[in-house]
């Protein structure tokens, strides 16, 4: 049985989707990385598609699944990587992925998820940053 | 119209899907279709060949390589005989669905492609068409 790897890195989960999903498998990544999520404390998601040469509404609506779970465990997700003729035929479909946050490519995801964890600090670091403004 | 090539394959599980994504992918190539079309193609064949296994029970997909002229194309038929769509135009209006879907599939994969007919009977089964041209 197929199984897709989710990477923690720091606070971050990542994925890279390397295979043509079956649908069972996109239910079963959509399961695994929201109990990872839920495991973990994990502040962001970022799921790379730069490997799939299609994403239909069944994927879509995976992708839309994680991002919509992710925030109420308190995660962003960002979706990295679409290739440009799986970002025009999503667009006609009608496909428009509500809630989710894309990103061009993983650099910049890291980007965008790295500016949200910090700007929501880790209590530890906020007693830190306290303690360095007192001694200004 | 002249089909230069056909090929029928059975459509019963999700790994089914996968695998007619495949070869959609392979014949539309064959058929020159751009990096585009060949992606609009597959897209809209994944959304029927899902059709067929979650509510049609399973079927077959029929792949038409045509040529009509000098322009070629790639028509693919899909197959089931399971309980039929009742209502077609509420079928294909977006947002619809009976099941678990986003109600996306029959109206999206319509506007994916160049011609598009769906026949169904209640209680017999239900047959859809799609055809791109290069």
């Amino acid at each position: 049985m197929d199984r897709i790897p989710i990477l923690k890195l720091r606070d971050l989960l990542l994925v890279s989707i390397q295979v043509d999903m079956h649908d069972r498998l996109a239910l079963q990544l959509q399961d695994e990385l929201t109990a990872r999520i839920s495991e973990t404390g994990a502040r962001g998601v970022l799921i790379d598609i730069s490997a799939l040469d299609i994403v239909d509404s069944f994927i879509g609506r995976m992708i839309a699944n994680i991002a919509a779970m992710a925030r109420v465990l308190d995660a962003e997700t960002v979706v990295v990587g679409m290739r440009p003729a799986v970002a025009i035929t999503l667009v006609e479909l009608g496909l428009t992925l509500p809630g989710v946050r894309t990103a061009l490519n993983v650099d910049r995801g890291m980007a965008l998820l790295e500016a949200k964890t910090s700007s929501m600090p880790e209590p530890t670091t906020d007693l830190n940053d306290a303690d360095a403004s007192h001694a200004d | 119209m002249p089909v230069t090539r056909t090929e029928v394959l059975e459509l019963r599980s999700g790994s089914d899907v996968v695998s007619i994504r495949q070869v959609v992918r392979t014949w539309a190539v064959e058929a020159g279709f751009s990096l585009v079309d060949q992606t609009k193609m597959v897209t809209a064949a994944s959304e029927l060949a899902r059709n067929t296994v979650d509510y049609g029970g399973g079927g077959t997909v029929r792949l038409d390589l045509l040529v009509d002229g000098s322009r070629r194309g790639l028509r693919v038929a899909f197959e089931d005989k399971g309980p039929g769509i009742p209502d077609i135009e509420k079928a294909l209006t977006d947002r619809y669905t009976t099941g678990t879907g986003l109600g996306l599939g029959l109206g999206g994969a319509r506007r994916l492609v160049n011609e598009f007919d769906i026949s169904s009977r209640v209680g017999e089964g239900t047959r859809v068409v799609i055809t791109r041209w290069k």
